[in-house]
């Protein structure tokens, strides 16, 4: 009982912040209510027993990645965005056309494939497990993550430093 | 333990502890106009009570009944939000920190701190990295340039330097295996040859470089000097909270504070070895001494900051984000790679 | 007990949320951000698989999802930087010349 109402407590906060995401015109309040479906998700998979999980969310997603976020709307003082022709034709042939697709798959899922009832907690993650199986399992898609993100820094730095230094290189 | 007991337990703690951070951040602020103040060859508070004790009462006086202005042109959903969003963050962290063993109390078993998860150190750095938005919401909504060149530092400053923090914490989870502060802490109980005690800072390998690096990110963490581009006064008016006045600013202010006890208390637990020392006397002075070390390094912390600040000029800004890029953090790996080698060497 | 469609239908919601966000909004980093959702949602599903077969590699690919996030939103957030800096402006509608 309690898991129900804990469930859709975070449920709520998820659907609530991902549809102000999209009913917002301004980019600082798009981002804030991801902050809030990110910080609901982690409780979500506090309630599926991934707390390892939960709290890297927390502090990668929530704390790093959209802070960057914040912090590049801030910089390039975002105003509130425009509506062309375009953006339109997508609300009125998109939103129908995801709401008929999602209601489908909604029933699909609740109706033709009854699935069994996961407790709270179910499958706990343990920091010492989930490391065994990084650093032994998937060792090698690990590096060539590491791989990936070395690229993306050097990648972003060259992306983002002023053209000013070129100019003065020639 | 039935469910009335426990949650009387759980609200008397929770009144306490918010009680005694709540006086520890007032009293912080007293030592540090009192301690800069001589630093300064001045006195600092005197004239509220004896030794100006009583000046943080007269200060929160003076914030409630100042006008809480709110200047047009400002996003004021979030204007208002943003001191919330601070403070809340920045007492919340407190809830997991453990300030000494299991107590028996009216027999109930009950440890000293709100509430025990295993998980107590990730979820402090989580909580303490989302007290960023607090500063960056801010610094936007103010809708001024000093507040937004403030807000933009802040969460780039805080942003790099987690990192670093984040790192310089990893020797001591490789040594202590866990991520539980009170598991970390009792595994640095005891002493070598009866004398050096079994903190992380002397064992082998040694957290030392792990401890300063965790030292200097903290200081930039908590937006204090040498490292307080944020609200540099002398660029900037007073940075993210230019725009704010009364009890939200008194709200940041706090905040602050706050975080800086956060930080002191982690350092002492995960580096000091929490509240372990020497124990010894009739049952309830044993009972007391170890909370008493605790507050003692803390203690230690706090005046190390108030010291620094009193001592240390204010970083360029470039210069601040090339020793946090460049220094602390390949130094941060570095000790990382070092910790691990030698005790995967040892095993 | 929760069903485990529960939280796949709550996946599914996070992620059409972020497909509608990414057609028809046009601010380029609102679009970014729908991006982020559906990795969210995408998250969401394989840690109530991970939990259903009792296989902890479903949380090990959330922690891949997330370093490809991060570094996506690095590599983006730098482009958006770039292009503004250059066209000034961020509504994707106008950034529709395929030089800087």
């Amino acid at each position: 009982m309690l898991h129900l109402v804990l469930f859709l407590v975070f449920a709520l906060g998820c659907v609530a912040g991902a549809v102000n995401l999209l009913a917002q015109r301004h980019p600082i309040d798009s981002a804030l209510s991801l902050v809030v479906v990110m910080g609901s998700l982690a409780g979500e998979y506090l309630l599926l027993g991934a707390e390892f999980v939960a709290a890297i969310q927390v502090i990668v997603y929530a704390g790093a990645i959209m802070v960057l976020f914040v912090f590049v709307i801030m910089l390039l003082n975002a105003g509130v965005e425009e509506r062309t022709p375009g953006s339109r034709v997508a609300l009125l042939l998109g939103v129908p056309g995801m709401l008929i697709g999602s209601a489908l798959v909604v029933w699909l899922l609740l109706e033709r494939s009854p699935t069994p009832a996961v407790a709270a907690g179910a499958l706990p993650g343990p920091p010492q497990t989930i490391a065994w199986l990084l650093f032994h399992d998937y060792l090698l898609p690990f590096e060539v993550t590491s791989i990936l993100v070395l690229i993306a820094i050097m990648g972003a730095v060259v992306l983002a430093s002023p053209p000013a230094t070129t100019k003065k290189e020639s | 333990m039935n469910i009335t007991q426990f949650i009387l337990v759980a609200v008397v703690k929770i009144v306490l502890a918010i009680w005694l951070l709540l006086t520890a951040v007032a009293y912080t602020v007293w030592l540090e106009r009192k301690l800069v103040g001589h630093i300064q060859n001045r006195w600092g508070p005197t004239r509220v009570g004896p030794f100006g004790l009583l000046q943080p009462l007269a200060d929160g006086m003076k914030f409630i009944f100042k006008e809480d202005l709110t200047p047009p042109h400002v996003n004021k959903p979030l204007y208002i939000a943003a001191p919330m969003i601070s403070l809340v963050f920045a007492l919340t962290s407190i809830a997991l920190i453990p300030v000494g063993g299991w107590v028996r109390v009216a027999g109930v078993n009950t440890p000293l701190e709100i509430t025990e998860v295993n998980m107590g150190l990730l979820i402090i750095l989580g909580i303490t990295s989302l007290g960023v938005y607090g500063v960056a919401l801010a610094g936007w909504s103010s809708n001024s340039k000093y507040s937004l060149l403030g807000g933009l530092r802040a969460s780039a400053q805080m942003v790099s330097y987690e990192v670093a923090l984040g790192l310089s914490l990893v020797g001591v989870l490789i040594l202590a295996g866990s991520f539980n502060l009170r598991e970390i802490v009792d595994a640095q109980s005891g002493t070598f040859w009866g004398v050096i005690p079994r903190w992380y800072i002397f064992r082998w390998p040694p957290q030392i470089v792990g401890f300063l690096i965790y030292l200097t990110a903290a200081y930039a963490e908590t937006n204090r000097l040498p490292f307080d581009l944020p609200e540099a006064e002398t660029e900037l008016v007073a940075g993210y909270h230019t725009e704010y006045s009364s009890m939200k600013f008194a709200m940041f202010f706090m905040a602050e504070y706050a975080n800086m006890i956060t930080v002191a208390c982690l350092a002492s637990l995960l580096f000091l070895g929490g509240w372990h020392g020497p124990v010894a006397g009739p049952a309830i002075v044993r009972a007391v001494l170890p909370v008493f070390w605790f507050g003692l390094r803390v203690f230690g912390f706090l005046f190390l900051y108030i010291w620094v600040r009193g001592t240390l000029p204010r970083f360029r800004y470039d210069q601040l984000m090339a020793f946090g890029w460049k220094f602390l953090l390949p130094l941060a790996i570095a000790n990382v790679i070092v910790t691990a080698l030698i005790v995967a060497l040892r095993s | 007990m929760v069903p485990l469609s529960c939280y796949l239908v709550l996946s599914g919601t996070l992620f059409a949320c972020g497909v509608v966000g990414f057609l028809i909004k046009r601010n380029i980093i609102t679009i970014f951000m729908s991006i982020e959702l559906m990795l969210n949602g995408a998250n969401l599903s394989f840690v109530a698989f991970a939990a259903q077969w009792k296989a902890l590699s479903g949380q090990i690919f959330v922690f891949f999802v997330m370093v490809v996030a991060a570094a996506e939103a690095a590599v983006g957030l730098a482009i958006i930087i770039a292009i503004f800096r250059t066209r000034e402006t961020l509504n994707v509608d106008r950034v529709n010349l395929l030089k800087l």
